[in-house]
């Protein structure tokens, strides 16, 4: 049987590895004067302990709410309608609030993608980042405030124990993000959720910032999701990748095979219309159309409206077919996927 | 090879220059104390000369607070230059009077990044992109409405889009009126200022293709500005690279992108992350931008340089011609 939701997801990057999240068929949706939006519309897909993974779309894809539904900061009109985020064998989504709380900045972290809007203008950096360690350890507040200088000097700002006493807006963007980098590695988590956490950044200063991750990574061990609409970055960062469009998983596979050897029609198409010097004076491959209005999807698969291959078929969303080890395509095309 | 502090002549003026741009300089006052005195002032544009080809797409990068913009907004005159000259086409632009100035302008148009403020809320698109003829005020009413009618399908959309308001569109079809609009007054010159940025992955392509395609067609001059570098590298034909309102490279693309010769270029380029590329060397820049108040002496990349000797503080590079056709701003270019 081919057809599976997460069992091909399970074999890939690392052999043996045990899960430390599981997303499974996730929905949520947001109830607006103008009808339901489904945000995230049944989505699967696992992180292994230690690895790292993307997950990659472009606007309205679901991406950033799949990653708020994990953390369970989901606000109203918007909720989780059904399924299930499991993290270390429990389930966030039947947890209390306090349970949650729990977890949350201490053993899963998110980076957001504008540090200026997730830091708090009346208090200082180092204030913040100690609240943060305070909240999970019974210290001082000078001992918390050590830690932080430690933080800031492991994430690579200079002149940590001036910094601490400065205020969000004496420092730039690149500071900023390790400052909240700083934050979420304050406890050690488990899995750190990154979202779009280089996309209000230069290109050098993004270099610098996606290092700073690499090389944490190496030495905490801390699994990644990395949440971007730039297959560049996650190239860079992951192992694995899932392709999101429409609130759906089109495609799951190791960042070599979906980048290289891409199956879906959308993550072709997506794939093949990256400008690159090589492409000089020929012209890009395009997919028509546009992303679809969120609150009018098309029945079945949501890039049926705009895809070369469409078929009849398409108006009922295919399942995961595996068409290689631990490879997954959701599309009607690789039916009679070569590992039958 | 030019010796002299800053060359008058332009790197690139030989070839049937459109536009040249001498020594360039825009500043802007920062003024603070209680008299509102002017103390200082941020040099955004500070002593750029270079020369865009008829017929070329120049591509100019650099990061945020570089100066890329306002070079470019200099060059139409949407922002007041301290000092310098911009001659397009035999006349010195800086220099116009008003009446003339409304005339030349048509010649230059631009393309806006924000697909959504660029566009006002309360017009129609037959409106929106007729308005730059109604304000040269040549052709009668039918005639503007043929050519509206005939660019709308021009950029891609239709003609039942014209009597619509620009938020009924998404962000890819309103770029499309927007370079209709910049296109109704049969420019010579247009300057994309990140003109695909704010788009979709899935539909920047088609826009990309549609530039190219309008620059054959009408012979258009591209000054192209964008923050990211494979965008500009897969259009332009030549790259200026900026820092701190200087420009410090200038180069035919391929050979720009494969043979970098100044250090902040290297970085630059080698910090771009890609799908399948051969991992090169990434230079990871220490620190960051120094402020644009207070720039360093000599070469202002210098406190971030791992080139950087004694020199570099004393004296500042000129931008030569290291090999032909290929400027750049350092010391060592010939051998970093």
């Amino acid at each position: 049987m081919s057809s599976t939701t997460t069992a091909g997801l399970r074999g890939g990057g690392r052999p043996g590895g045990e899960l430390l999240l599981e997303v499974r068929d996730l929905h949520t949706q947001f109830a607006t004067a103008a009808g339901t939006v489904r945000a995230v519309d049944g989505v699967s897909f696992g992180v292994p302990a230690g690895a790292s993974l993307g997950i990659v779309g472009e606007s309205g894809s679901g991406k950033s709410v799949t990653s708020l539904s994990i953390m369970r900061l989901v606000e109203p009109p918007g909720r989780v309608v059904s399924g299930e985020v499991r993290f270390k064998g429990r389930d966030l989504v039947a947890l209390s609030e306090p349970e949650v709380r729990a977890i949350r900045g201490k053993e899963i972290c998110l980076v957001f993608q504008d540090p200026m809007s997730s830091l708090n203008p009346v208090y200082t950096v180092g204030w913040q980042v100690a609240e943060i360690v305070r909240a999970h350890h019974k210290i001082g507040r000078r001992q918390a405030m050590q830690r932080v200088v430690e933080l800031f000097t492991m994430v690579g700002i200079p002149a940590p124990e001036r910094r601490v006493h400065e205020y969000p807006h004496k420092l730039s963007g690149g500071m900023r993000q390790r400052v909240m980098i700083a934050m979420a590695l304050a406890n050690e988590p488990d899995l750190l959720i990154l979202d779009e956490p280089t996309t209000a950044l230069d290109v050098t200063i993004q270099a610098q910032i996606l290092d700073l991750v690499r090389e944490l990574r190496s030495r905490v061990n801390t699994a990644v999701l990395m949440i971007t609409h730039d297959i560049g970055v996650v190239a860079e960062m992951c192992d694995e990748v899932v392709v999101m469009y429409g609130g759906k998983v089109m495609e799951h596979g190791s960042v070599s095979q979906v980048s290289e050897s891409p199956k879906h029609p959308y993550t072709v198409g997506l794939v093949s219309s990256i400008p690159t010097l090589e492409m000089r004076g020929q012209r890009l491959t395009t997919i028509g159309g546009a992303v679809p209005n969120p609150l009018r999807m098309p029945p079945g698969c949501p890039f049926q409206p705009r895809c070369p291959h469409a078929m009849e078929v398409c108006s009922t969303m295919p399942p995961q077919f595996e068409v290689d080890r631990g490879r997954a395509v959701a599309c009607w095309l690789y039916q009679e996927g070569p590992a039958q | 090879m030019t010796d002299t502090r800053s060359p008058a002549v332009p790197a690139g003026a030989e070839q049937d220059p459109l536009l040249e741009v001498r020594r360039l300089k825009t500043y802007f006052p920062v003024r603070g104390g209680g008299l509102q005195r002017q103390h200082s002032a941020v040099r955004a544009v500070d002593d750029v000369s270079f020369t865009i080809r008829r017929g070329e797409t120049f591509g100019l990068v650099g990061e945020s607070g570089c100066g890329k913009s306002t070079l470019g907004r200099t060059i139409v005159r949407l922002e007041k230059p301290t000092a310098g000259e911009v001659v397009f086409d035999g006349q010195d632009l800086l220099a116009q009077k008003a009446s003339n100035l409304k005339r030349l302008r048509r010649d230059l148009q631009v393309i806006f990044q924000d697909p959504h403020g660029s566009l006002d809320p309360r017009m129609k698109v037959r409106d929106l992109i007729g308005e730059g003829l109604l304000v040269a005020g040549e052709l009668s009413r039918s005639e503007r409405d043929a050519r509206v009618e005939e660019l709308v399908e021009i950029v891609g959309l239709r003609r039942e889009h014209l009597n619509r308001f620009a938020h009924e569109f998404s962000g890819g079809q309103r770029q499309r009126i927007g370079i209709a609009r910049a296109l109704a007054v049969r420019p010579k010159f247009v300057l994309c200022d990140e003109p695909v940025s704010a788009l979709d992955m899935s539909v920047q392509s088609s826009v990309l293709n549609l530039l190219t395609d309008l620059q054959n067609e009408f012979g258009l001059t591209y000054l192209f500005i964008a923050h990211d570098l494979a965008v500009v590298g897969y259009l332009s034909d030549r790259v200026g690279v900026m820092y701190l309102g200087k420009l410090v490279e200038l180069a035919p693309t391929t050979d720009l992108y494969a043979d970098p010769r100044m250090p902040y270029t290297q970085a630059l380029l080698s910090a771009i992350p890609g799908v399948g590329k051969d991992k090169r060397e990434r230079i990871v820049l220490q620190g960051e931008v120094p402020s644009p108040l207070s720039p360093p002496s000599g070469c202002r990349f210098r406190t971030r340089c791992w080139r950087a000797e004694q020199i570099c503080a004393a004296e500042e590079p000129v931008l030569r011609e290291i090999r032909p056709d290929h400027w750049a701003a350092c010391h060592f270019a010939e051998t970093v």
